[in-house]
């Protein structure tokens, strides 16, 4: 980790963005409450998702087309995380496994959080600077954040071009920031207010004109060479008003999503950029706007070479057409805890245990296992003994994150607590050797069966005593997707 | 090293066993008082003859004292063991070891549960601080991954698979309506079994042991002895016990049709009992039926059926009460219910009253030309269980 050259050239070096699974048709909302709630879907964190989690699947994806890039620096941006005094970003930095000198915080509670850190990434001397987000939007039934609002995580390793390829350079950016009150919402409050529209309009058409002529000058750029931009804005009106400005000076705008996905809140700068970079030419100049109580603006080069553009896979294009939208409005409102519904009788877990969870870091946050040197034999979660052979204390870590599983045999459990039953549970045998019976997600019982593919995800799996309780989970791989009747275009 | 088992050194001489009932009216030490002296009765001798004391409960309590406090023990040694589901049948273990030790003269096994003040269905073990990641699954979820597994092995059809299921629970129903202690009385035909909604894979709730409050208790003394308390004491010829070391949830070799531990302990309990053929040998079983999957498979665990044999076998009415190898005829954890630390020493009390003769005439077997019985208590989920196996006989040799 030493410092980057001074005046090197940065950017981007892996950039992705997480769209979980589910959909919601807004037509469902317009069936249960009577007012029009829009047409498309927007994308729905399952009941054991939240912020952190889709921030660290995001940033899985980021980091693995950034390849062996060093972090040296990780933030976490949301406006719905788990804590208000704990920092999340910690859980986000063992979940992608970090070292142990990588500074992880949060960059603060508001929705400018991540295009601050973003914009603190790109001037950084850090090499690599990792900036994960995520939000979960939602509101009272019938609310703008409900039907207007979607759910992602998103992630993007800023680095210097000297630590190995960038899939586009920053070419520079300018921010403005004046103190106007447009929404708002109290910590713990479910609702977001909203000032009159026309005020907020007003005020972000001024600051978004600032910043854009601000950060054309600083990259040295004419509007004519920007191929593409995205606008990001909490702000429906004030995002589309920008849009048609500068898609009147001759850019092209990139889809805000509001139709497919919603905005995502704090991830939403970073999802539209990862759409940008992996939609764009070899050299093409793309920018980034991102409104949120200011304006930042952001100017990138595409590579040259295709091979060094690489995207992060799945694409937010490949996101938005799959997943699945039979998601009831119900299920929706019960996830999101604006309509409880009665549990099994079973008692609720117990809250984990701080110092067990610290012993078993890896293995709980980073899904790692051992495998014993003599026999191979993986175990899955790490032992200290072999069960093939007997060896003691001869194994080296195995990390699974990313090693493909299949189901060996199932089950579905409607008797145990879940915030969402049934649990449907699954023997998974991992490609190479291990197996964990464990739970399956993003899934409904009908769907599985043996010899299904699946992969591991990130997961909360509970809540309790205002803990936060994270593990892994698998569900049906991309691969097993595409024979699945349910499956629904956004 | 070796398994040599006590064959012929200790005698059950007085048993005694509660109903097993949701005894709203009963606590821990109403249980364990009349659990305890109704073997004291049996047995025929006062609570002061018992030299020392083995307790087995699961959840209800912790240390010897909670036998030894309810039961007012003057300055007697307690020890209170904890084994999963095999609680009692440990219990029973230990203070027949102590009495074969010469330690003791007389030792008294007390198994005993109150499982229905918690609130809730089914068992709930207490939680023990722990890092978050282990699953939450419902034992009935966790057995019955058995099912589609012995299917897919064994090529046998789901919806005929389901209907064995079902005749296991319908037998075990059948055996509990003629026992006054069971938990159940009420027959249950195959078409209602298989009509009931499904809640853990294809298990529906009467798939699944009733869960009761109960006590049980035996006495133990050397075999010599035996004869001053009774003239038809119970033999103990085998007591085995595999702990597995749960790399079936490790192992993508463990197919999910087999219980290594109990085939083990029936194993090591057959060579200490010299029984090389157990279908024709015993006259009967009592075995740990907290899921029907559970019966099936142990039918191949304990060496009654070949493997891949056992769903032909319970069809086919083998394991009826009048069948050739009767199993649970006094209902099973299925009727009865299953007071965890009690269940073992319930399996013993029915073998107990089976093998002298004293079972109510509608559900007496044949022992004329069999005199041992075998009792398999286990603990646990498939891939990490433990597992207890005894042989009881009538006579010595």
């Amino acid at each position: 980790m030493s410092a980057a050259t001074p005046n090197a050239v940065r950017g981007i070096r892996g950039v992705a963005a997480y769209l979980p699974h589910w959909r919601l048709q807004r037509s469902a909302v317009t069936a249960v409450l009577g007012s029009n709630a829009g047409k498309g879907t927007r994308t729905v964190a399952a009941y054991d998702e939240d912020a952190v989690t889709m921030a660290v699947e995001a940033g899985r994806r980021a980091l693995r087309v950034a390849g062996e890039a060093s972090v040296d620096a990780l933030w976490f941006a949301s406006t719905t995380g788990p804590y208000a005094e704990k920092t999340a970003a910690p859980i986000v930095h063992a979940a992608l496994r970090l070292d142990g000198a990588v500074p992880a915080a949060d960059a603060g509670p508001g929705l400018r959080g991540a295009a601050a850190a973003l914009r603190s990434a790109l001037r950084s001397t850090d090499p690599g600077v990792l900036v994960c987000a995520g939000d979960v939007r939602t509101g009272p039934a019938g609310s703008t954040e409900e039907k207007g609002g979607g759910d992602a995580g998103a992630a993007v390793l800023v680095a210097d071009a000297t630590s190995g390829p960038l899939a586009a350079e920053y070419l520079g950016g300018a921010s403005a920031t004046q103190e106007f009150l447009d929404r708002w919402r109290a910590p713990g409050e479910l609702r977001t207010h909203a000032w009159e529209e026309r005020f907020g309009q007003q005020r972000y058409d001024d600051l978004a004109g600032r910043a854009w002529d601000a950060a054309l000058k600083d990259a040295g750029v004419d509007v004519e060479q920007v191929s593409r931009v995205a606008v990001s804005s909490p702000h429906a009106r004030a995002g589309a008003a920008l849009a048609k400005k500068l898609g009147a000076a001759g850019v092209d705008v990139a889809d805000r999503l509001d139709q497919s996905v919603g905005f995502t809140g704090a991830a939403h700068p970073l999802v539209l950029l990862a759409g940008l970079v992996e939609q764009a030419s070899p050299g093409q100049v793309v920018a980034l706007v991102a409104l949120a109580d200011g304006a930042d603006v952001f100017l990138f080069r595409v590579a040259d070479s295709a091979a060094e553009a690489v995207a992060a896979r799945p694409t937010v294009d490949e996101q938005v057409a799959s997943g699945d939208d039979s998601l009831t409005y119900a299920k929706y409102l019960n996830w999101r805890g604006v309509l409880p519904v009665q549990p099994p009788n079973r008692p609720e877990p117990a809250r984990m245990s701080a110092s067990a969870a610290e012993r078993r870091l890896d293995w709980k946050y980073g899904f790692v296992g051992s495998r014993d040197r003599s026999s191979g034999a993986l175990h899955l979660p790490p032992a200290r003994v072999s069960f093939v052979g007997g060896a003691v204390d001869d194994m080296d870590p195995a990390p699974m994150a990313d090693v493909p599983a299949t189901v060996a045999t199932f089950t579905v459990d409607s008797l145990a607590y879940s915030p969402s039953p049934p649990i449907v549970f699954a023997v998974c045998d991992f490609d190479g050797g291990g197996r964990l019976p464990v739970e399956l997600t993003d899934v409904t019982a009908d769907q599985v069966s043996i010899g299904m593919a699946v992969e591991m995800t990130f997961r909360r799996l509970n809540t309790a005593d205002g803990i936060a309780n994270y593990f892994w989970k698998a569900r049906p791989a991309a691969s097993a997707r595409v024979a699945a009747p349910t499956e629904g275009g956004a | 090293m070796a398994s040599h088992g006590i064959k012929d050194r200790v005698a059950i001489i007085g048993m005694g066993c509660t109903p097993f009932r949701e005894h709203w009216d009963k606590g821990l030490d109403d249980l364990a008082v009349e659990g305890t002296h109704a073997g004291l009765d049996s047995a025929g001798i006062g609570i002061d003859d018992v030299d020392a004391w083995w307790l087995g409960t699961a959840q209800s309590g912790m240390s010897g004292v909670t036998l030894s406090a309810p039961l007012k023990l003057q300055g007697k040694p307690v020890t209170r063991v904890e084994n999963y589901c095999a609680t009692g049948s440990e219990a029973l273990r230990q203070a027949c070891y102590a009495v074969a030790s010469g330690a003791y003269d007389v030792a008294a096994a007390v198994g005993v549960e109150k499982v229905k003040d918690s609130g809730y269905q089914g068992l709930n073990a207490f939680p023990i601080p722990n890092d978050g990641t282990n699953r939450t699954l419902t034992a009935a979820a966790m057995f019955s991954l058995v099912a589609p597994a012995y299917a897919e092995k064994y090529g046998v059809d789901p919806a005929e698979l389901r209907r064995v299921l079902a005749r296991i629970a319908s037998k075990n129903h059948a055996n509990g309506a003629k026992n006054p202690r069971a938990q159940f009385r009420r027959e249950m035909d195959v078409d209602a079994i298989c009509a009931m909604p499904a809640v853990a894979g294809m298990l529906s709730v009467f798939d699944c042991a009733g869960v009761a409050d109960g006590a049980a208790s035996a006495i133990v003394v050397r075999a010599e002895d035996a004869h001053h308390y009774t003239d038809k004491p119970l033999y103990v010829k085998a007591l085995s016990f595999v702990a597995g070391n749960a790399s079936g949830l490790l192992d993508p070799d463990y197919d999910y049709t087999h219980f290594d531990e109990c085939q083990w302990a029936a194993e090591d309990a057959y060579a200490q009992a010299g029984i090389t053929d157990p279908r024709r040998q015993l006259a009967m079983a009592e075995v740990h039926d907290c899921f029907t999957p559970t019966e099936l498979v142990l039918m191949e665990d304990l060496g009654f059926s070949a493997r891949g044999e056992a769903w032909k076998d319970a069809e086919a009415g083998v394991f009826d009460l009048h069948g050739e190898l009767p199993v649970n005829t006094d209902g099973g954890l299925k009727s009865f219910g299953h007071p965890v630390g009690a269940s073992g020493l319930r399996m013993l009390f029915e073998c107990w009253l089976q093998l002298r003769g004293e079972a109510p005439e509608d559900r007496r077997i044949d022992t004329a030309d069999r005199g041992l019985a075998l009792t398999h208590n286990l603990g646990g989920y498939p891939g990490e269980m433990v597992s207890f196996v005894g042989i009881w006989g009538n006579r010595p040799g």
